[in-house]
């Protein structure tokens, strides 16, 4: 905690204090409603939810929609629930991330410590990546990974979440890196160290809060995607295309109970992570990514 | 480095590690962004319905696209979003962020509060908005029953409103991030400096008008092109919350080029669409990238 | 549960072994039918085939009345390795054709005398160039009204046949204080309401703007009435019609809060659902002046090509099991749709259903069995689509009048055609 902080603290008047709490709290109520209504609604059997008011207490609490969420709801011909498709999107998402967040250290490093001619275009065409939406490139994907034979697996799935995500570690570790002084790096080359040692010994070890920024970033985007799953996932597709499957019926009785509580299922691990990690994130935010 | 006439093979490796370190993320980037980019700029000069379809027509998709009223209502609600969006998010970030940073009660609960929805997918929370805001079982009903009967709150179910109603989804699922970004800056400002203005006598406010603020240049810069890049490809928000509806009233050009592309057969439209994304899109960021590089020289 | 989990790793372990070890009597299907009733009634065809040592291997994308579902099948068909079947409406079977991409059902077809028993009207979308491509599974048709029965005694009149009678009904209702009409706003719905509107102008008019996109029929007389009749409706809706989903739109008339609603059959299951019988607690009429005819839309299992003779023969039983009258009868009483073949015995399907399976015949033998608009069953998705702009903007106020609205949907059909 800034000292600054504290004393500008002092310096604010108690009722300003007063007024900020209360505005600090009421954006939390803001921020957690959609929550409170998911959860409420969750915990009610259905007739209450399509007869009654959305916001009240459940009058009967029922675990049932998140037993059916979770192992007896019908998705696709099989009443399994999201369970199995819960260990797909692991499958998917943990090689993904680290791949990504990997390969971006590493472009990070030489982007700022090894620079060469070019260099800057080579970020700038990295970093202007980020920016394609991602239904343009559903086509040409396609043909690409049914002829690199990835079409309807989880490599090709891992393939095309690691190319779209290049960008973002890629930024984010080079704006790290930019602050670390290059004599450091400089001293350990004239010391005989190679371009991994240096990356092993001298870079990697400080690395912590920007690969939690990235991991998170990564993690969070990886987990929630649907467009990529669905046309890609083949048979073994991740967790948000059954919910999706779940969630969305056309012609089919609507168990928004069940619904809400799949949707909480579904959020769960990118929740924990971010109530896990939350506080490094700031950190690692503060250590480099929004730095000049 | 290169300075000896004949460099041993370990000390050539040496220089070229770094390259080809990052040689494969480079090429599947040219490959998987710039090599699709040019996919389906040539896309657009064809007359592909269904498939991609090698006919060339000239310029006609983008002629039909400008005439299309659909198209209209995409930009214009696009230059709202965006603006709204990018506008609100980064002032209440900045706002709960120096709030915040008077040493409050509760932060360390508070913060995950105001990050968590970064975490959701708006596949179901959409449906828990969808409700809120929907004035016969949401806010208008609820405040009505309450006893304020004169309450309205209907912008969901008006053409003319239901994109604020999608900023306001859009602003509840990032502004904590933005927040962070922003905390992230003040924690990282020197005190010395404020120390020092301090001391001149500078009241609070002023204190963070003249000096904090504008030190957190970098975070708004990095804020922005977050903003920026999620904007412009906001697509299951409007799914979920209003379906583009009322009526055609809350298309935005990410629904557009995918239901032109996917489910209206017509995809050299929707490929032109992209096309005019794009420039737009770089329109906005090449200076930017540009500016970044150069202060980093 | 655990089998079917190990199944799903063992073929996406296979798949990622380039697919040349999928066990070969395995059929893949592609569909949107993901939750409750719809994939239990799969489920039946599913078993139907594992008798048979046929595999199921599964691939649900739902969402969007099957625009995932379409899109997702492109990044296969794209990636050269299309399912084996895919769910599929109307128009997007006779596409895919078009690109080639079917497979030939004529064998089975010949064997079981498909032409004999599916109607006329659902060959035209289940066959391209003379062969069967597709079987058909279901028939659902649209032009139907689900009336709460004690909302209607309280207006002390009859079931209305026709438009004026309907209007009188309305007006009641909206008197004794309850919404009229139960309407969802969304683009699908609105047309669904829309192609009953059309029809009520009479079969050959329907065909003529619909089918053949005549623009004179499209931005004509008949077109502008029908148009008015619409913006009539959109004056009973309750203030909070838009982008509801349509089974809560059923809620309210099952409640009693809301008098009917204008709905294709699927709304059935929800009053079944919640308990109501037909003909005691809900009325279902065709809409009033379309008696006679029905519009329709089919889900249907189009069937991509295969390679090889036993996953051709695995196909081919598949087909087959779909138009076995067990199968047909089985899933059409879950799913509230009627059979795709006219030979069906309607025994064990309820009240509502008989009267279905009933129009259908009748309609079929008349001639008046037309395409849902609606459902992509009467134009191309590029017409559908532009349509829909138009009836959507009309039911939300954009138009004046019926000619003025008319006079936008000639112009849209003509700018999308």
């Amino acid at each position: 905690m800034s000292a600054v902080a504290q004393e500008s603290a002092a310096g604010t008047g108690r009722a300003a204090r007063a007024g900020i709490q209360l505005v600090l709290v009421l954006f939390a109520l803001f921020y957690l409603l959609p929550l409170y209504v998911m959860g409420v609604n969750s915990f009610k059997p259905l007739s209450e939810i399509t007869g009654g008011n959305m916001m009240a207490l459940p009058q009967v609490w029922t675990l049932e929609a998140w037993g059916a969420a979770w192992s007896t709801a019908q998705i696709g011909v099989e009443p399994t629930g999201l369970r199995p498709y819960f260990l797909n999107s692991i499958l998917m998402v943990v090689p993904a991330v680290a791949i990504s967040t990997i390969l971006g250290a590493l472009n990070g490093y030489v982007l700022t410590k090894w620079r060469f001619r070019g260099d800057k275009w080579v970020f700038g065409l990295m970093l202007f990546s980020c920016f394609i939406p991602f239904q343009i490139v559903l086509i040409p994907m396609a043909v690409t990974l049914g002829k690199l034979g990835l079409a309807g697996s989880v490599p090709g799935l891992v393939l095309v979440h690691v190319v779209y995500g290049l960008g973002f570690t890629t930024l984010y570790f080079r704006n790290y890196y930019a602050a670390f002084p290059t004599e450091l790096v400089r001293a350990a080359q004239i010391d005989g160290a190679g371009f991994f040692r240096i990356f092993w010994r001298i870079l990697l070890p400080v690395s912590g809060p920007i690969a939690v920024v990235s991991v998170i970033w990564q993690f969070t985007n990886i987990w929630n995607d649907f467009l990529f799953g669905a046309s890609f996932g083949g048979t073994s597709q991740p967790m948000t295309v059954a919910l999706n499957n779940l969630v969305q019926s056309s012609t089919g009785v609507k168990e928004y109970n069940v619904h809400f509580a799949g949707a909480i299922l579904a959020a769960l691990p990118t929740l924990v992570v971010y109530i896990v990690a939350g506080r490094y994130f700031v950190r690692g935010l503060m250590a480099g990514s929004v730095k000049g | 480095m290169t300075g000896s006439p004949q460099p041993d093979f370990r000390t050539r490796l040496q220089d070229w590690l770094p390259k080809l370190v990052l040689a494969p993320s480079f090429a599947v980037t040219i490959f998987f962004v710039y090599g699709f980019i040019l996919f389906t700029v040539i896309l657009s000069f064809t007359g592909s319905k269904m498939l991609p379809l090698w006919k060339f027509v000239g310029l006609s998709n983008y002629s039909k696209l400008w005439a299309l009223e659909n198209w209209n209502t995409a930009i214009v609600n696009i230059g709202i979003f965006a603006g709204l969006y990018i506008t609100i998010c980064m002032g209440v970030g900045l706002m709960l962020a120096i709030f915040l940073d008077q040493k409050i009660r509760g932060e360390g609960m508070l913060r995950p509060i105001y990050l968590y929805p970064m975490a959701l997918s708006f596949i179901v929370t959409g449906t828990a908005w969808k409700w809120f805001l929907d004035p016969g079982i949401g806010l208008e009903h609820i405040l009505q029953s309450w006893g304020w009967t004169s309450f309205h709150f209907t912008w969901i179910k008006d053409g003319d409103f239901a994109i604020y109603c999608i900023v306001i989804a859009a602003v509840w699922q990032t502004s904590g991030f933005v927040m962070s970004m922003f905390l992230a800056g003040l924690r990282g400002i020197d005190n010395e400096i404020l120390k020092a203005a301090q001391i001149d006598g500078a009241s609070t406010p002023q204190l963070y008008r003249r000096i904090v603020i504008p030190l957190l240049r970098p975070a708004f810069m990095s804020a922005f092109v977050i903003l920026a890049h999620l904007s412009v490809k906001s697509y299951d928000l409007v799914i979920a919350l209003t379906g583009g509806g009322p009526g055609r009233d809350t298309e935005l050009p990410a629904t557009f080029m995918y239901s032109y592309t996917f489910t209206r057969n017509q995809m050299g439209v929707g490929a032109s669409s992209a096309v005019i994304m794009l420039m737009t899109v770089a329109a906005i960021m090449v200076p930017y990238i540009y500016a970044e590089l150069k202060e980093k020289a | 549960m655990r089998g079917f989990f190990g199944k799903t790793m063992t073929a996406a372990a296979v798949l990622a072994m380039t697919t040349s070890f999928a066990r070969a009597t395995d059929v893949e299907v592609l569909h949107w039918w993901t939750s409750g009733g719809e994939a239990a009634a799969l489920n039946v065809l599913k078993d139907m085939l594992a008798g048979q040592g046929i595999g199921w291997v599964d691939m649900p994308v739902a969402g969007g009345g099957g625009e995932a579902a379409m899109t997702t099948l492109k990044a296969r068909v794209n990636a050269g390795d299309a399912p084996t079947s895919v769910q599929m409406l109307g128009f997007d079977i006779q596409d895919w054709a078009e690109q080639g991409s079917l497979g030939n059902l004529d064998e089975v077809a010949a064997k079981e005398g498909w032409d004999a028993v599916i109607p006329a009207a659902l060959q035209r979308f289940a066959k391209y160039d003379g062969h069967w491509v597709s079987a058909p599974v279901n028939v659902h048709s649209t032009n139907w009204v689900w009336i709460n029965k004690a909302a209607l005694d309280k207006t002390g009149l009859a079931v209305p046949t026709n438009w004026d009678e309907l209007v009188t009904v309305l007006d009641k209702m909206k008197e004794a204080g309850i919404t009229p009409i139960a309407h969802g706003g969304q683009p699908w719905q609105d047309a669904t309401v829309f192609d009953s509107m059309v029809l009520a102008q009479g079969v050959d008019f329907y065909n003529k703007a619909f089918v053949e996109l005549d623009p004179e029929a499209l931005g004509g007389a008949q077109m502008a009435e029908a148009f008015d009749h619409f913006i009539k409706l959109s004056s009973y809706l309750d203030a909070n019609f838009s982008n509801r989903d349509w089974n809560l739109a059923s809620a309210m008339v099952i409640k009693g809060e809301a008098g009917m609603q204008i709905m294709g059959d699927w709304a059935k299951g929800e009053f079944l659902k919640a308990g109501q019988k037909p003909g005691a607690d809900f009325v279902c009429i065709r809409f009033p002046g379309t008696q006679g005819a029905v519009s329709f839309n089919s889900d249907q299992f189009a069937m991509f090509n295969v390679d090889g003779d036993d996953k051709k023969a695995a196909q081919l039983a598949m087909a087959q099991a779909i138009e076995s009258p067990t199968f047909q009868s089985a899933f059409n009483v879950v799913k509230g749709s009627v059979p795709a073949r006219t030979d069906v015995p309607d025994t064990d399907f309820d009240d509502c259903g008989k009267k279905g399976i009933a129009d259908l015949a009748e309609a079929n033998a008349k001639g008046s069995l037309v395409g849902s608009m609606a459902h992509g069953h009467a134009a191309p998705a590029a017409v559908k689509n532009a349509a829909y702009d138009v009836i959507t903007g009309a039911m939300n106020g954009k138009f004046a009048s019926g000619t003025e609205a008319a006079t936008a949907l000639a112009a849209a059909v003509a700018a999308a055609k």
